[in-house]
């Protein structure tokens, strides 16, 4: 027959100080471990948001990110020929693009940090989902600057309607886009033919391409045409696959940090609860022996203790991650190697991750309650119960 | 110590509780160390840098190339002692994964600019000599297994590209354990005869040292004064100016990490404190006796502090300890995703008075009570 669960609950109530040591324990823990994961989360979704499954990314064969690439022209129309590409009104939606990296001053330091900033073709609204949350498009040939949402609260100087001045050129923010959250919010956008020139790069060449297919499944179609073509030496990627790939170094350090941190802390909540459940079970040794006497067998009083850990852990696990939920959403930033310029990205707590938290909490439970519960059913009844 | 045998025999009553303890303590500051040598990793760069080194680069954008030609303009400003320039090669060892820094370098210089990366003489002479040569640092020869004479091929996309092949002529050395020991260096010659026509003649940066860390500010100024208005204007920024902005680029996640870690430590404590202090308020009927037969108040807070103090600085040091024999191995988990991760001295008596601290902390609170406790009242409480 099991031991009524009111005693457990009874039980971590009239033990109540060394119950919150443990809780707070393994709180600890799980908050630790659900915040940099939602971490990680956070910077893949930003980059893996950038990519839409319809676009598919033209470099230079080799080269692992934009900055690397290098097309010309030339090729670019080539490139505009091939099958599987969407055309509308305006034409093939192909846009070429050239990518550099300026510093700006952060509003937070007042220290520089860079900005990638993307030379895009006028034809871009509709090739990536991008909504002009104020302000207008820039006009083709004209030194306007396009301003991401995240870039423009990061950065100062960056607002709707002011001029700033670089690479000699004098620039006027016209427009904020909002790409709903992707790494492209944290870009500035301007005319391609222009940023080529205040770069001092060679005209005519450009770092990618940018494709929008007629359709997802014409991917193949057209990285089939593309790179048997003997005039062209590209490589093609899905957005999504390119975005995905770049956020790998980041996710991979902090989920290592993390797992390493939130590991340790484990075992240090384990020897928490291990405490706790260990002096329970020594101040108990009456009562232990008296419920034995009565008729409960070992194996209620080892499962009696077990869900009492359980409960104790389950506290901690959701306590732990309530106390980090206000993070969801909070915005920050970090550098991506990738392009040396910086990215902002939010914390995302999913409920599933909430659910790992629970459930790493009460693995803590188990490995923390059962040597304890075993020994409690161990006890010797009649010398436990003629002790004071 | 006549009272040791007191103190020991008490320590020892529960034994579990005591490995317990001392278990979480030990977590506790293996948790401290680890999170202080990655703090420092994410630190590293300014830390590491010549306070006597300035770094010029294009004022417009890190990316563009200036001219070799300044060289000589800057040489001129007073106070330059030597300089160096390098060009960030963006190559590919094998696959995309086995990221390390490439650098083109002035042969002639580098050493002087940077005189902490040792590189022996012969090794030295015979990379001069052979004009594909290439020296690497320690940590990336020996994460690839390099052996000096090892033929290495690295794909670029850059500078038109292809598949360049050097000789590894020597291994450089940091003088000190947080010096970068992964960049990997070849012949500016070697370089400027294969890359295009139009990018010839044309540098990533200069690093440059100055007579005296005071000149560092005034040579800036000059260096960026002379450029202005010129095609390629410079930022000149110390070397510790110019690693801390990388720094701060990394945004708050470092203050995340932080912030979190301390949280973390700071519970760890607590939890372990109470504990402690629980295994002495079990015992308050012990310690009356102890009063009752003679003892002094005094005696009985130096047997609590000296309990606690002798879990503290057992766990602490055996948590140390272990992140001494962990630190490497999570170094190499991280490879080439953090800088150098050194557990420094500075680390580990931090962490020691951090332990010392929580010992006393915990144990002074219970000892007290006991100090004053009234013997007739704690001996009619059972």
């Amino acid at each position: 027959m099991a031991i009524p669960l009111i005693y457990n609950v009874r039980s971590v109530k009239a033990r109540w100080t060394s119950a919150i040591v443990a809780v707070i324990g393994i709180a600890g823990t799980v908050g630790v471990f659900v915040a940099m994961l939602s971490l990680a989360r956070g910077f893949r979704a930003t980059l893996v948001a950038s990519g839409s499954p319809g676009n598919v990314l033209v470099m230079r064969a080799g080269s692992t990110s934009e900055m690397m690439g290098g097309i010309s022209l030339d090729s670019v129309k080539i490139v505009q020929d091939a099958p599987g590409i969407a055309r509308d009104s305006t034409g093939p939606l192909v846009t070429q693009e050239v990518v550099g990296v300026i510093p700006f001053p952060l509003i937070s330091t007042g220290t520089d940090a860079n900005v990638q900033v993307r030379g895009v073709s006028p034809n871009v609204m509709r090739i990536r989902k991008v909504n002009i949350a104020q302000g207008r498009m820039f006009n083709p040939g004209l030194s306007e600057l396009l301003v991401g949402k995240n870039a423009s609260t990061t950065y100062a100087g960056l607002t709707l309607g002011n001029t700033l001045v670089f690479s000699g050129t004098r620039w006027t923010v016209v427009g904020i886009f909002d790409t709903g959250g992707s790494a492209f919010d944290s870009e500035v956008w301007c005319d391609s033919a222009i940023l080529n020139q205040v770069l001092k790069r060679p005209p005519n060449i450009f770092q990618s391409v940018t494709v929008h297919l007629a359709s997802p499944d014409s991917y193949n179609q057209f990285k089939d045409a593309v790179t048997t073509d003997p005039r062209l030496n590209v490589d093609v990627t899905r957005e999504i696959d390119y975005y995905a790939k770049q956020s790998t170094r980041f996710t991979t350090l902090i989920t290592v940090l993390g797992g390493v941190v939130a590991f340790i802390m484990a075992i240090g909540a384990v020897f928490a609860g291990l405490n706790t459940m260990y002096s329970a079970v020594a101040e108990r040794g009456r009562e232990i022996a008296t419920m034995r006497a009565l008729g409960f067998g070992a194996a209620a009083v080892v499962v009696s203790f077990l869900v009492e850990a359980l409960l104790i852990s389950f506290f901690g696990g959701v306590i732990g991650c309530v106390a980090v939920l206000p993070l969801n959403g909070l915005t920050t930033a970090t550098i991506n190697w990738q392009t040396f310029s910086s990215l902002a990205f939010a914390f995302k707590i999913t409920p599933e991750l909430l659910v790992k938290g629970v459930m790493f909490a009460l693995v803590m439970g188990i490995v923390g309650g059962l040597l304890p519960a075993v020994r409690a059913a161990s006890l010797p009844v009649a010398s436990a119960l003629r002790e004071l | 110590m006549k009272f040791s045998g007191l103190i020991f025999a008490n320590l020892f009553r529960k034994k579990i509780r005591l490995l317990l303890t001392i278990g979480s303590f030990a977590v506790a500051l293996f948790l401290f160390a680890f999170l202080a040598v990655v703090r420092n990793a994410f630190n590293r760069g300014a830390d590491v840098a010549g306070a006597d080194r300035l770094v010029v680069i294009d004022r417009v954008s890190i990316i563009n190339l200036i001219p070799l030609k300044y060289r000589d303009q800057i040489l001129q400003i007073p106070g330059v002692k030597c300089i160096t320039h390098n060009n960030w090669f963006g190559g590919v060892y094998q696959d995309e994964k086995n990221f390390f820094p490439q650098f083109v370098i002035d042969p002639e210089n580098q050493r002087q600019v940077f005189p902490e990366l040792k590189v022996p003489d012969d090794q030295w002479n015979a990379f001069l000599k052979d004009r594909e040569g290439a020296i690497a640092g320690a940590r990336t020869a020996e994460r690839f297994h390099w052996k000096i004479g090892d033929r290495i091929p690295i794909k670029t996309t850059l500078y038109g590209g292809g598949s360049w092949e050097f000789n590894l002529d020597g291994i450089y050395h940091g003088e000190r354990p947080e010096n970068d020991e992964t960049q990997f260096w070849f012949q500016w010659d070697y370089f400027e005869e294969r890359i295009p026509q139009v990018v010839k003649g044309q540098i990533g940066w200069y690093v440059l040292r100055v007579n005296s860390p005071d000149d560092s500010v005034r040579v800036a100024k000059a260096i960026d004064e002379k450029f202005a208005n010129s095609p390629n204007e410079t930022k000149t920024e110390t070397e510790s100016a110019f690693a801390a902005g990388w720094v701060k680029q990394f945004g708050n996640i470092q203050f995340l990490i932080m912030t979190i870690g301390t949280v973390v430590f700071f519970t760890l404590l607590l939890v372990t404190g109470n504990t402690m202090a629980i295994s002495v308020r079990e015992r308050t009927s012990e310690l009356a006796v102890l009063k009752a037969i003679g003892f002094s108040g005094r005696a009985v807070l130096f047997f609590v502090l000296a309990e606690s103090l002798v879990i503290a600085i057992v766990g602490g040091l055996l948590g140390l300890g272990l992140a001494l024999l962990a630190v490497p191995a999570l170094a190499n988990a991280l490879n080439g995703m953090l800088p150098q991760l050194v557990l420094e001295p500075s680390i580990l008596v931090l962490g020691l008075v951090a332990a010392l601290l929580v010992g006393i902390a915990s144990g002074i609170l219970p000892g007290l009570s006991a100090m004053h406790m009234r013997v007739v009242n704690a001996l009619r409480r059972v």
